[in-house]
């Protein structure tokens, strides 16, 4: 572990002092826009772009400032105002600009405001335009303060804000059942994980007396190997609740509800990408626990297994998009999970998959967008020669996630496997195997989905007659595909991220080269994926409808029973936990309630036959009290 | 009289402990089987005349014990006044067949009894308990006689009380007046009215009068028809039980007066009783 | 030698006599007397303490409750006749229209 990880920040100054702007700018947007109503319909999509842009602007002015610093000065903080001041429990709402959080502003801003301006054409035909980048914004905004904030608390708030804005927008189109269906879906998986996120943050205040960044990492040292783990446990929970991983991954390919830029944004890019984040900063934790870091690896090796076998298997573009995000994540936890050996892979990884995957996104969006909505792959097909740049856009995508060299991913997955494999032992081995198997099993989804969507025979349905999208959704994508192409290299080579990052997260033991043998290896087993693919879409006629497959394939369309899983494990006796308090309910509370009405009533009506009408009966009554009267005079007198 | 109404009987002596002891006891136990027997007969007449005993019995307790002026009180105004307007009263009510012995209110007996039997144990004990030594000796309060004594202490410091209770005693009186006040729903028949319905009645002819035996010539007695069987004209209606004659005032029976919601409220009344002692 | 304590005790008797008389008598005018007995023995109580503390406040408020025991035996037989007229029945047993 690197001293240089507890170094208090500085102060920060000049420009980047105004750094609230960042979280200021999509609030006003989201603000304007939801509070406006109708009345910003006509404007309301250029306040919505203009947000995310003026912030990209001010974060690469602050990163230029940041860059002028050395680098033990790289990490600035300040404080907004006291957020909470109560005794000892006393929470700034503070934001920390150092070289992590700097990385995400500008991933979040940059791809952010292309995704935007794709967002204006994709959603030009939708009247609810404008609530849809009111909600946009407030997303930005939330998750900005999440990866700019300087303590655990106001990282849970951003944490809490992007969850709603995912909820919001995955929703958006809330007179569709299944879309309001799995808008609940992920608010309800993502809950359950930030129970393990608040825990852990409960534990941190209660053993450690703050929350902030800074504070934890000086007192980690002094805690316990159980406290340690607990936390680096909890906090493992909350970000797979985010990051929708094993066992928390069931909502990620429901979410596909939403609209495509939703899903690029939210649930490629940015948000599903928090988990890691949340890890990455907790180095100084993990570092001291073995344990809660081989759990992190584990959960991503599994995971990048489990998405790649779903998107296998998925005829509905978007889907197999999604379980490829869901594996993509794997490897970035799995980085993660290997110390500061992998921590910059990691971010790398996820700098690079935001690109690419925002990329292929925003070319599904497009495909989608001219078939008239339309997702099935078995209903696309030969559209390269009417969508070129769509096509070129998307498959250059396509070859940075396969990991195909100088692209994007052969840059920064390769760097997981060896880490995985330098870890050494059986643990090493089990990983770095599954990291193999994962990056050929994921050039043969992939490429399956360029080949049913893109050549081939027409499959169209009748009336679909599509052409290139329009100027505003092309331009992005072509940004991003530059994005795709390049910045794998770019961050890689001459370890020009690890130099930056290494003063936060540490710096790996082993410097690997770029052509290592476990990256030889890799490529092989692309190739073959790729040639399977080829077999089985490129060369044969893709069925239109999908047909009965092997056991496999059916426990992939199923999502690998994740949700028979949820609902046997969590749905069912949740259900049969809610009829007994029912039945308790009715029969016990409301039984003992009218047991004692009863009571009163079955006495009163006893009672009141007392009341015979006769003079003498009540005369009887009045000696009888006379008689209990004198008695207990007397029993006081003696 | 008054000077031996003051001092005789409280001055101590042999002779005169002896009466007063012998007094007591005769007076007590005469009292208390009167009292008994009040309660427990069933001809109402004969609890009046018991009461009356009583009453005379206390009489005779208050000058024993040094209040002459109570006595007189009580012989003159509870038993002469009081207890004749109760035979006043029953005379009006009537007086019919004997009470029944069946307790209507189940178990009223029983507890009645048992509560009586439970205060009597109760006060005795306390009264027992009590310290209550021997009467005081002869102070001088008894040097005035009993009378003026008595004025003294109602005219200073029972003022008030006597002038509430004497403005009681009217209330009272116009209370009866009001209470007991008849309207008539029909002018009072004349002589001549009387006469005519008299004609034109049933029996125009004077009544005829009760029997006259050899051992009862009693107004109660009824009289002989000529075939032998009694004639229930020859008895006053009040000493038979039977209703009183149409007077001008509403006769109608309890059962056919109209009750809450138009319905006979005499329904009610369990086996339809006569007027009398129940 | 008898003392005032004697006649409390008898005073006693007669109290509980009359109010045995009054619960188990149906016809209201021997309840009404039975009433008469109750005070009657009260006034003999009053009395007998009178002579116990040679104060002569005892005989004023037996005087006094004789007074009141008129006046109420005035009033109720009063009522008694009122009720007599409309119901044709002495019974205390008929009024019992206040039952459930």
């Amino acid at each position: 572990m690197s001293g240089s990880l507890a170094v208090a920040s500085m102060h920060a100054t000049g420009v980047q002092d105004a750094a609230w702007l960042l979280l200021a700018l999509p609030l006003f947007g989201a603000a304007v826009l939801l509070l406006g109503g109708k009345r910003t319909n006509s404007w309301g999509h250029l306040l919505g772009v203009a947000m995310p842009v003026l912030a990209f602007v001010y974060g690469v002015i602050a990163f230029a400032q940041m860059l002028g610093y050395p680098a033990v000065e790289r990490s600035r903080e300040l404080v907004i105002f006291q957020w909470i001041d109560v005794g000892r429990f006393q929470i700034p709402m503070g934001l920390r600009l150092d070289q992590l959080s700097i990385c995400f502003v500008l991933l979040i801003t940059g791809v952010g405001s292309l995704i935007h301006i794709f967002a204006v054409g994709y959603m030009s035909h939708d009247p609810e335009r404008r609530r849809f980048f009111g909600y946009m914004n407030l997303f930005l905004a939330a998750m900005l303060l999440l990866v700019l904030s300087s303590n655990y608390l106001g990282l849970y708030a951003g944490w809490e804000g992007v969850g709603l804005a995912s909820y919001l927008l995955i929703g958006f189109w809330q007179y569709k059942p299944t879309a309001a269906t799995a808008a609940k879906k992920a608010f309800i998986a993502n809950r359950v994980g930030d129970v393990g996120l608040s825990l852990a943050i409960m534990l941190m205040f209660a053993q450690f007396g703050t929350v902030t960044f800074t504070g934890v990492d000086s007192a980690i040292g002094r805690a316990s190997h159980g406290v340690v783990l607990a936390i680096g446990l909890l906090l493992l929970l909350g970000a797979c609740g985010k990051s929708a991983q094993v066992p928390l991954q069931s909502w990620l390919l429901d979410a596909m509800e939403g609209p495509t830029p939703v899903s690029a944004l939210i649930h490629a890019a940015t948000m599903v990408t928090a988990g890691v984040y949340l890890i990455v900063r907790s180095a100084p934790i993990f570092d001291l626990s073995a344990g809660a870091r081989l759990a992190v690896a584990i959960v991503g090796a599994v995971t990048l297994l489990f998405g790649a076998i779903i998107g296998c298997a998925k005829d509905d573009i978007k889907k197999a998009l999604a379980g490829s995000t869901m594996s993509q994540i794997g490897y970035m936890m799995l980085a993660a999970g290997l110390g500061p050996a992998g921590y910059v892979f990691a971010i790398a990884h996820l700098l690079a998959h935001g690109f690419f995957k925002a990329g292929m996104f925003l070319g599904a969006g497009s495909v989608k967008h001219e078939m008239n909505d339309e997702v099935d792959m078995r209903r696309f097909g030969g559209l390269w020669k009417i969508m070129p740049i769509t096509w070129v856009t998307f498959g250059i995508g396509y070859l940075a996630i396969i990991g195909v060299p100088p692209f994007s991913g052969f840059y920064t997955k390769d760097p997981i496997i060896d880490a995985a494999y330098a870890k050494g032992g059986t643990s090493g081995a089990l990983l770095g195997t599954a990291a193999l198997i994962g990056a050929g099993i994921t050039a043969f989804y992939m490429t399956r989905v360029m080949f049913m969507t893109f050549s081939g025979e027409r499959r169209w349905d009748e009336g679909a007659h599509p052409h290139e999208a329009p100027r505003v959704m092309t331009s992005p994508m072509i940004v991003l595909a530059i994005g795709s192409a390049a910045a794998g290299g770019f961050l890689i080579l001459s370890n020009r991220l690890l130099n930056f990052l290494g003063p936060v997260t540490g710096v790996p033991p082993q410097s690997h080269g770029v052509f290592t043998s476990w990256g030889l290896i890799a490529l092989a087993l692309v190739a073959v994926g790729i040639v399977i693919a080829w077999a089985m879409y490129g060369r044969r006629e893709v069925a239109v409808t999908a047909p009965a497959g092997n056991l496999v394939t059916v426990a992939a369309r199923k999502d690998l029973y994740g949700d028979t899983i949820n609902e046997g494990l969590l749905m069912r006796p949740g259900q049969w936990l809610t009829r007994l308090s029912v039945y308790f309910d009715n029969r016990g509370v409301d039984g003992l309630v009218n047991t004692v009405a009863a009571t009163f009533g079955g006495s009163s009506g006893r009672m009141r036959k007392l009341q015979s009408g006769f003079v003498r009966s009540y005369a009887l009554s009045m000696l009888a009290g006379a008689v209990l009267l004198v008695g207990a005079f007397l029993l006081v007198r003696l | 009289m008054t000077h031996a109404v003051s001092h005789g009987f409280v001055l101590a002596g042999g002779a005169a402990d002896n009466t007063r002891e012998t007094a007591f006891w005769i007076l007590a136990i005469v009292s208390v089987a009167a009292a008994l027997a009040m309660v427990l007969t069933r001809r109402a007449v004969h609890c009046a005349v018991l009461l009356a005993v009583v009453m005379l019995c206390l009489a005779g307790f208050y000058v024993m014990l040094g209040a002459p002026f109570l006595a007189f009180v009580q012989v003159i105004v509870y038993t002469g006044a009081v207890l004749m307007l109760f035979l006043f009263v029953l005379m009006i009510v009537g007086i019919t067949a004997a009470d029944s012995i069946i307790e209507t209110i189940r178990g009223q007996r029983l507890w009645a009894t048992i509560a009586g039997i439970a205060m009597l144990v109760l006060l005795s004990l306390t009264v027992g308990h009590a310290a209550i030594g021997p009467a005081a000796p002869n102070s001088s309060k008894f040097a005035n006689s009993n009378v003026s004594a008595l004025a003294n202490l109602i005219f200073t410091k029972y003022l008030y009380p006597f002038e509430i209770t004497s403005a009681l005693l009217i209330t009272a009186a116009l209370g009866a007046m009001v209470l007991a006040h008849r309207e008539r729903t029909r002018p009072k028949p004349t002589q001549a009215e009387l006469a005519r319905l008299r004609i034109a009645g049933p029996h125009p002819t004077p009544l005829p009068g009760p029997g006259t035996y050899a051992q009862h010539n009693g107004v109660h007695m009824p009289a002989l028809l000529p075939d032998g069987s009694q004639s229930s004209l020859s008895v006053n209606p009040v000493l038979s039980g039977a209703d009183e004659p149409d007077t001008g005032v509403d006769q109608r029976r309890p059962e056919e007066l109209p009750g809450p919601v138009g319905a006979p409220a005499g329904a009610a009344l369990p086996g339809g009783q006569e007027a009398g002692d129940h | 030698m008898v003392s005032p304590g004697h006649y409390i005790a008898l005073a006693v008797i007669l109290f509980v006599i009359g109010a045995v008389g009054v619960l188990v008598r149906r016809n209201a005018i021997v309840v009404f007397m039975s009433v008469e007995l109750m005070l009657n023995a009260c006034n003999l109580a009053f009395v007998a303490f009178a002579r116990l503390h040679n104060q002569l406040d005892g005989q004023v408020i037996a005087f006094f409750v004789m007074v009141v025991a008129a006046a109420e035996v005035v009033v109720g037989l009063a009522i008694l006749t009122a009720i007599f007229r409309a119901r044709r029945s002495a019974s205390v047993d008929d009024a019992n229209l206040m039952k459930y």
